[in-house]
């Protein structure tokens, strides 16, 4: 990945007496499909419209392409914004929509027809150009946005939940089709949503946000395999997560039994948080893992049951292909790289962002 | 279906006796004379000299009417439909008060106000400038139709502009638009529809108008609804009356059909 193409800078935003975005500092490398997920109110859509130009950070400044451009109106921003429900022009026909920031350009006819024919083309939808927008169905309208868009060539394409109002289907094929347009266009986008399933799928990065902090950077792998606090291993995928101790390095006990782990620099007898995904526990024999419990719950889910088993006195959530009817007694097994040791929240604002169960 | 279409029948037997009837009534003595014998000339009472001035006067007042209601209109409406909640219901309500105040009552203020020795004049005179003579001239008329008739503008404009989705307009802005641009491509073919429904609601009641000439034009400047009210209270021609009221009546149905046109969209959001 090549260099900064964006950089938050101390940002902060308040609506009256509500923090949205606290000291925010974040930067875009050119080239990344970057997303920035989070509960609603956690300042990702904030974030993306002070980006937009739609909004002023209260302090702190953007820095685009080495240029501070936190003052400069949305109209003089070298990027373009897919907005959520579409926000076609709907007096006009899909190619005057497609047109809009090309005609503002004074770009020449000749230039701005093959920029239609060019973008229906890339979104699929060859021959709409003289539909008009309330004629098409949510996805193609959606579609319609990301072209109206991408036609006026900008280095970043901000996305904000471009996909909530589309079904499940739709939602899936929307999202690689998003990614072919990304790597077909070799543009930077940034891309806001609530959903981690969205969010895992399409991003080389995932910018995890919780009440205006950034919890966690990274690539969608890590987030899920190492989260770095208990907010983000809850808020990406399911888990168990569970108060336990740091006796010393490679070894931690959870609910007073010791299990083998990789994790080393927490010192001795440290409290910490260790999470656990369902995935990653293997239901033995009883006696042959480390704590013997008994199965509480069984659901089918179409790839795998889940399975609650009752443990010294815990509810471990467990996913596996293998069913154990309600009543068995099992034990439960966790390979030592499948446990991640999270630091436990140190400042009250730490706190702050703890889950809410 | 049968006991649903029953309750229509109080809204038939209302719009039959009370607009489909007293309709016919119009026709029948537009087209009649005294004797009861079927005649043209109501209806060719609108070409007299004075008749022709009274419509031409008329139509030139409530399109001024309806010009200025639409300059004063439009920017009241796109304040009040970006401010927030809490202020724009103040606003709306300080705006639509004096409505709830009987229409002559108003009419006859405004002539108090504006009297050669009105209220003022006499802050004019107090003040040593000159006085303001408009009282029984057209300007007081278009003003009274202004005042009167200025909500029934906002209110359709403003309805259609809280509709229309703050993104589409960032969208435009975004797309490289100034806010002028933004404005003129985007806010105001939007909001056709609602400014279509106001010249409607504001140029029909003013081309019709007799009560706002009647008091702040004297008696002295004879607007259409004049004629047509003094030929059946003065001079009680019944004929003549409802000749040139059939004749206004076309005339509105096909100025209204040609700004139909013009609105593509279902007939606005106003009411």
């Amino acid at each position: 990945m090549s260099s900064k193409l964006i950089d938050f800078v101390h940002v902060s935003k308040a609506y009256g007496m509500q923090t949205v975005l606290d000291d925010l500092n974040l930067y875009i490398r050119e080239n990344e499909f970057l997303t920035l997920l989070g509960p609603s109110g956690c300042g990702k859509t904030t974030t993306l419209r002070i980006l937009g130009g739609f909004e002023t950070p209260d302090t702190g400044k953007v820095i685009f392409d080495g240029k501070d451009i936190t003052n400069l109106p949305p109209n003089k921003r070298q990027l373009n914004t897919v907005f959520q429900k579409y926000a076609l022009f709907t007096h006009m026909t899909i190619a005057e929509n497609i047109a809009f920031g090309l005609k503002i350009k004074n770009k020449s006819r000749q230039y701005i027809h093959d920029k239609i024919k060019y973008a229906l083309k890339l979104v699929n939808l060859d021959g709409y150009e003289n539909r008009m927008p309330d004629s098409l169905s949510g996805g193609q309208q959606q579609r319609i946005a990301i072209a109206r868009a991408i036609v006026n060539e900008p280095k970043v394409l901000l996305l904000d939940e471009p996909l909530g109002a589309l079904d499940l289907k739709l939602r899936q094929d929307m999202q690689y089709e998003l990614i072919r347009l990304k790597n077909e266009l070799g543009i930077t986008f940034i891309y806001v949503t609530h959903d981690q399933e969205e969010a895992l799928t399409m991003s080389d990065t995932i910018v995890v946000m919780n009440q205006g902090y950034i919890q966690q950077i990274g690539t969608p792998e890590k987030i899920y395999n190492e989260p770095e606090n208990a907010f983000v291993a809850d808020f990406i995928g399911e888990s168990n997560i569970i108060s336990a101790t740091m006796v010393k390095d490679r070894l931690v006990k959870i609910l007073g039994v010791p299990f083998p782990c990789v994790d080393e620099g927490f010192g001795q007898n440290t409290p910490v948080d260790v999470v656990i995904r369902p995935e990653d526990i293997d239901l033995l024999k009883p006696g042959e893992g480390s704590i013997d419990g008994v199965v509480t719950h069984l659901i089918f889910k179409g790839v795998h049951y889940e399975m609650e088993v009752m443990a010294n006195n815990y509810e471990w959530l467990v996913h596996s292909t293998d069913m154990f009817p309600v009543g068995t007694e099992v034990s439960i097994h966790v390979d030592p790289y499948d446990i991640q040791i999270m630091k436990k929240p140190e400042s009250e604002d730490e706190e702050a962002v703890n889950i809410e169960e | 279906m049968k006991s649903k279409r029953l309750l229509a029948g109080p809204y038939l037997f209302w719009s039959v006796s009370f607009v489909v009837i007293p309709l016919l009534v119009i026709v029948y003595y537009a087209f009649t004379n005294d004797e009861g014998g079927f005649t043209f000339s109501n209806l060719a009472q609108i070409t007299t000299a004075e008749n022709l001035k009274a419509l031409g006067l008329s139509i030139l007042l409530s399109l001024v009417s309806t010009v200025v209601c639409l300059l004063l209109a439009y920017p009241l409406a796109m304040i009040l439909s970006q401010n927030n909640v809490s202020q724009t219901s103040f606003i709306v309500l300080i705006f639509i008060l004096p409505m709830w105040m009987n229409f002559l009552l108003r009419t006859m203020a405004w002539q108090t106000l504006l009297e050669k020795n009105g209220v003022i004049n006499s802050i004019l005179e107090f003040l040593h400038l000159p006085a303001l003579e408009i009282i029984n001239t057209p300007a007081a008329i278009i003003l009274g139709m202004v005042y009167n008739f200025l909500p029934f503008m906002v209110l359709p404009i403003y309805n259609v502009l809280v509709k229309i989705d703050p993104n589409v307009l960032n969208a435009a802005r975004d797309l490289g638009a100034n806010s002028v641009q933004t404005f003129l491509k985007v806010t105001l073919p939007l909001s056709i529809p609602g400014v279509i429904s106001g010249i409607t609601m504001v140029f029909v009641p003013a081309l019709t108008t007799f009560v706002i000439s009647d008091l702040l034009g004297g008696g002295k400047i004879l607007l259409i609804g004049n004629v047509i009210e003094q030929s059946f209270k003065q001079n009680s021609n019944w004929h003549v009356g409802s000749g040139l009221s059939l004749v206004l009546m076309v005339f509105i149905i096909a100025s209204m059909a040609m700004v139909a046109k013009y609105d593509k969209e279902d007939g606005g959001a106003a009411f």
